[in-house]
């Protein structure tokens, strides 16, 4: 399997989710944001978290605008996997490949500390590991994730079973406790939480391996 | 456009003494032009030339096996072996963080983030030890939530986990708060980058963030006291861009694999005066600048302006000329500035060209070299008067007077605005004792702590000074990590009292007394003086970093006993209340002499636990606050109760050094005590964990009640 991981100026978290597909097994390629192509074979694409372009303007929004965006747009359009974790998501969501938006936190604060989540589908690549109804832990780091969406999207996202992820207590003020969404065709996520930092128990956690174990065979069935 | 006449207003303006001044006419034999004016005043200034410290400053014990890069360069280096070093330095912003806390902080993490990566190294690890005004003081809850806010925003957004610190109020910070920020990074030792430029006709290049008029006389300002005129000051604080730095980071990162760097250093305080002064002296060479060529943020800047400014996230380097397109070329990728600005010449001249105008002709090894140097008059500080007895107070009400105080309580609601794990290598996060983080891709970790008591420097800056040495040794030995090195940040008032430069002389000396018994060098560090408001000054506050070294993860004691472990106690207790934590939380005493800090036992101790780590299931040090405190706080965190047998005032909260609190189950405590009686090491148990109520003798209350006043103390105090 592999997996291109982009690097915006900005990204801080590239490093690190490269190693938590890495440390599944999958090949991972890196890709700058200027480039305009991916990389042939790619079978998962990662947004990491980070500051892109310093969060200026609005979390996500130049850098959903990279030459690389419309490569991403395509490759998410014939059905490939992208997850974008935490600025990923927010990126995700500027590029419209992801329903809603990440506010400030209710709090006003940026907050870091780890937080269990319940997952709340069986349904996509990402959660099936886990099962319907598991908790895990992740650490959050963020100031913008609170998640919102009109009540229209957030009756789809509820109807088709699209929230891959509920906080088990609320940190920032996101409707529905929402921490992670699937698009339609369940292939792309965004989540604020960190799997990546939860791979080994050196890091105080391991849930997230799971995740990533779970994608890295993706390519190898296909 | 006209330069101003040198008059002697003009002169005091820019913080030179007459006799400074006299020693300009001196050297260059001629009145200078005021861009020279401001360039001497940016290298004379207390904060770029210690010149009060300097004669003290050189007394330190900063040598040692482990030590790479000793002080003097942009930071020091540590060796941790398989080729790999341990860059890292402290370094403080008090007075731009008092006037603007937000700018102020961020930038003084952007600086030290420089300091750090500027010698080849990529950060891996962020603290701040900070100290405000009482709570209750009306501009402390501002201040806090300013600098809270800016040392984020910051080292969230370059992506550097902060992974530990201290928060410290008492009254004397109220007209002057202290944000000292630490940063270590990681580098190979076969590719470290110095600052002293070497060859004639060299490129010199300006890298990064193009140069505004913000912060012009910035170091000149950090020098001065403050009087009632400091909200005019606003203009003198930087504003800082961590996305600009997180990129010239990597964009630097990219360069120093290409061998194309002769010498590079930061811009930092007096941005681009010191950085080529420092360049060109260290090189013993000259530099010559044109002006013209320097990227400038506004219009019409002067070169007095673009000497002095300090705007942010610049960089200075001297390039091998043949490899400029390469070095261009990675700069482009990340979309900065990249100029060159001037040379090296052979002349000992510094050399700066504005258009057709010279701007400044000076002897350049002048600048640094015969910056002037005092032997401040200094008066030993008087001994203390012992501690009258405290006041009657139950145990649990101690405890209370602690944990409910914003001195002691969880700081929970400042380091979760931090990110405390980014680069995914954070194995302990902050809270409490030493951060420790893993070398990426090994099973090697660093750990890291900053440390001092200033009540205990005040009443006996020897000791005092020795103490926060000490502290720091042991926050390193309760991980388990072998202490190796130290930086220290060193708070204090108007040097020209002799009082306050009584308590300097003190605290160095302890310092350096204990950094030579423990092996525990200095590698780098900063100075801060002039920490007053109308000549009122702070507690004497030299605060020490440290960095140790885990071989292997599995060397690295925990923190979190379990239900039915044994708590004992590591050194010996005498009950020291003097200068106490209690006797200051509890009846707002601070009086008596600080304990007294055994340095051999220091040493003793802290060896025999980590030779002994496997048999501990938590350990921590004891230090303000004394056992009750350490205790608690261990109990809290695991989610357990705690039973001490001991129920006296004294035998809780007493703060006798060189002791550990730690936690083991049966085996482990026998094993232990054996362990003890061998080395000579004395050990006591002092009671168990377990159950859900905190236990000190006859006195009891049930955890769940303190622990929801420690976890709420501090956001209560400063209003959320």
């Amino acid at each position: 399997m592999k997996a291109a991981i982009i690097t915006f100026p900005g990204s801080n978290c590239d490093r690190d989710l490269a190693m938590g597909f890495e440390k599944a097994g999958a090949e991972v390629v890196r890709v700058w944001h200027k480039d305009t192509e991916l990389p042939a074979g790619v079978d998962v694409i990662g947004v990491p978290g980070g500051f892109s372009y310093g969060d200026y303007l609005r979390c996500g929004a130049i850098a959903s605008r990279s030459p690389i965006g419309q490569a991403v747009s395509d490759f998410a359009a014939k059905g490939g996997y992208v997850i974008g974790i935490c600025n990923g998501f927010q990126i995700l969501t500027e590029m419209g490949l992801l329903p809603g938006a990440l506010m400030r936190n209710a709090s006003l604060k940026y907050i870091c500390r780890p937080v269990t989540l319940k997952v709340a589908t069986s349904d996509s690549a990402y959660t099936a590991p886990y099962g319907k109804g598991a908790e895990v832990v992740f650490p959050i780091a963020h100031h913008d994730g609170n998640f919102q969406i009109d009540a229209e999207g957030l009756k789809a996202l509820q109807g088709e079973d699209r929230v891959a992820f509920r906080y088990a207590e609320n940190p920032n003020g996101s409707v529905d406790d929402i921490a992670g969404v699937l698009s339609a065709n369940r292939r792309v996520l965004g989540m604020m939480p960190h799997p990546e930092r939860a791979i080994e128990d050196a890091q105080g956690g391991a849930d997230g391996a799971a995740l990533f174990r779970a994608l890295a065979a993706i390519g190898v069935e296909a | 456009m006209d330069e101003p006449q040198i008059t002697p207003d003009l002169v005091a303006a820019h913080g030179l003494k007459p006799d400074e001044y006299e020693r300009i006419l001196e050297i260059i034999g001629r009145e200078p032009s005021f861009t020279e004016l401001g360039i001497f005043s940016a290298m004379w200034n207390e904060h770029c030339s210690y010149k009060s410290s300097k004669k003290w400053l050189r007394t330190l014990h900063t040598t040692g096996e482990q030590v790479i890069c000793g002080p003097g360069e942009n930071a020091g280096i540590v060796d941790i072996g398989d080729g790999d070093a341990v860059v890292f330095k402290m370094e403080s912003h008090n007075h731009p963080s008092y006037i603007e806390p937000h700018q102020g902080a961020a930038t003084g993490v952007g600086g030290i983030l420089r300091d750090v990566f500027t010698m080849g190294a990529r950060p891996i690890a962020a603290m701040d030890s900070l100290s405000f005004g009482l709570p209750s003081h009306p501009k402390t809850p501002h201040l806090v939530k300013g600098v809270v806010e800016g040392v984020g925003s910051y080292g969230n957004c370059f992506g550097v986990p902060n992974v530990g610190g201290e928060v410290r109020f008492h009254k004397s910070y109220n007209g002057n708060c202290l944000v000292n920020a630490f940063a270590a990074g990681l580098a190979r030792t076969d590719n470290i980058f110095y600052c002293a430029a070497s060859g004639v006709g060299m490129p010199v290049v300006y890298l990064g963030a193009k140069t505004g008029r913000d912060g012009v006389g910035g170091a000149t300002m950090a020098s001065a006291e403050f009087d009632d005129t400091i909200e005019e000051k606003r203009p003198t604080v930087q504003v800082g861009d961590p996305f600009v730095e997180k990129t010239l980071m990597e964009a630097c990162m990219e360069l120093m694999q290409t061998d194309a760097v002769i010498s590079i250093q930061d811009m930092g305080a007096a941005g681009l005066t010191c950085s080529a002064v420092e360049m060109g002296d260290k090189g013993g060479l000259g530099i010559k600048l044109q002006l013209d060529n320097v990227p400038q943020r506004e219009a019409m800047m002067t070169a007095y302006e673009m000497m002095l400014s300090e705007s942010q996230e610049r960089m200075l380097m001297v390039l091998k000329p043949e490899k400029e397109a390469e070095a261009r070329a990675i700069f482009e990728k990340w979309d900065l500035d990249f100029a060159i600005v001037g040379e090296t010449i052979a002349e000992d001249r510094f050399l700066i060209l504005h258009g057709n105008d010279v701007k400044a002709d000076l002897p350049l090894s002048k600048l640094s070299s015969s910056a002037p140097e005092y032997d401040r008059p200094w008066v030993e500080t008087p001994v203390a008067a012992p501690l009258t007895a405290l006041p009657e107070i139950g145990a649990i009400d101690a405890l209370k007077a602690l944990i409910g105080s914003p001195n002691y309580a969880a700081k929970n609601w400042v380091f979760e605005q931090y990110d405390t794990q980014v680069m995914a290598d954070t194995v302990v996060r902050p809270g409490l004792g030493a951060g420790v983080v893993r070398v990426h891709g090994t099973d090697k970790a660093v750990a890291f702590t900053s440390d001092v008591t200033p009540r205990y420097v005040r009443a006996n800056p020897y000791e005092g000074g020795k103490q926060a040495v000490a502290e720091a040794y042991r926050n390193l030995c309760a991980v388990g990590a072998l202490p190796l090195a130290t930086t220290d940040n060193l708070n204090f008032g108007n040097p020209e009292k002799p009082e306050i430069m009584g308590q300097f002389v003190g605290a160095i000396k302890g310092i350096g007394e204990a950094c030579k018994a423990l092996d525990f060098p200095i590698v780098s560090g900063n100075v801060s003086l002039y920490n007053e408001t109308d000549g009122s000054g702070i507690l004497p506050t030299p605060t020490i970093g440290a960095v140790g070294l885990l071989k292997s993860l599995d060397d690295l004691i925990g923190g979190r006993p379990e239900a039915g472990d044994i708590a004992l106690v590591i050194g010996i207790t005498h009950g020291h209340l003097g200068q106490s934590a209690l006797a200051y939380e509890a009846f707002g005493l601070e009086e008596g002499d600080a304990p007294p800090v055994d340095l051999e036992d220091e040493l003793k101790h802290g060896t025999f636990l980590r030779a002994n780590g496997k048999l501990v299931k938590a350990a921590t040090d004891l230090a303000d606050g004394g056992l009750a405190l350490a205790a608690f706080e261990m109990a809290e965190g695991a989610g357990l109760g705690l039973q001490l047998d001991a129920g006296d005032i004294a035998t809780l909260f007493g703060e006798d050094q060189g002791r550990y609190l730690v936690a083991c189950d049966a085996d482990g405590a026998d094993a232990l005590e054996a362990a003890a009686r061998a080395a000579g090491v004395p050990i006591d148990r002092v009671g168990t964990f377990g159950g859900d109520a905190v236990t000190f003798g006859a006195a009891s209350a049930p955890m769940a009640e303190l622990s929801k006043l420690y976890r709420t103390a501090f956001a209560d105090a400063i209003g959320g």
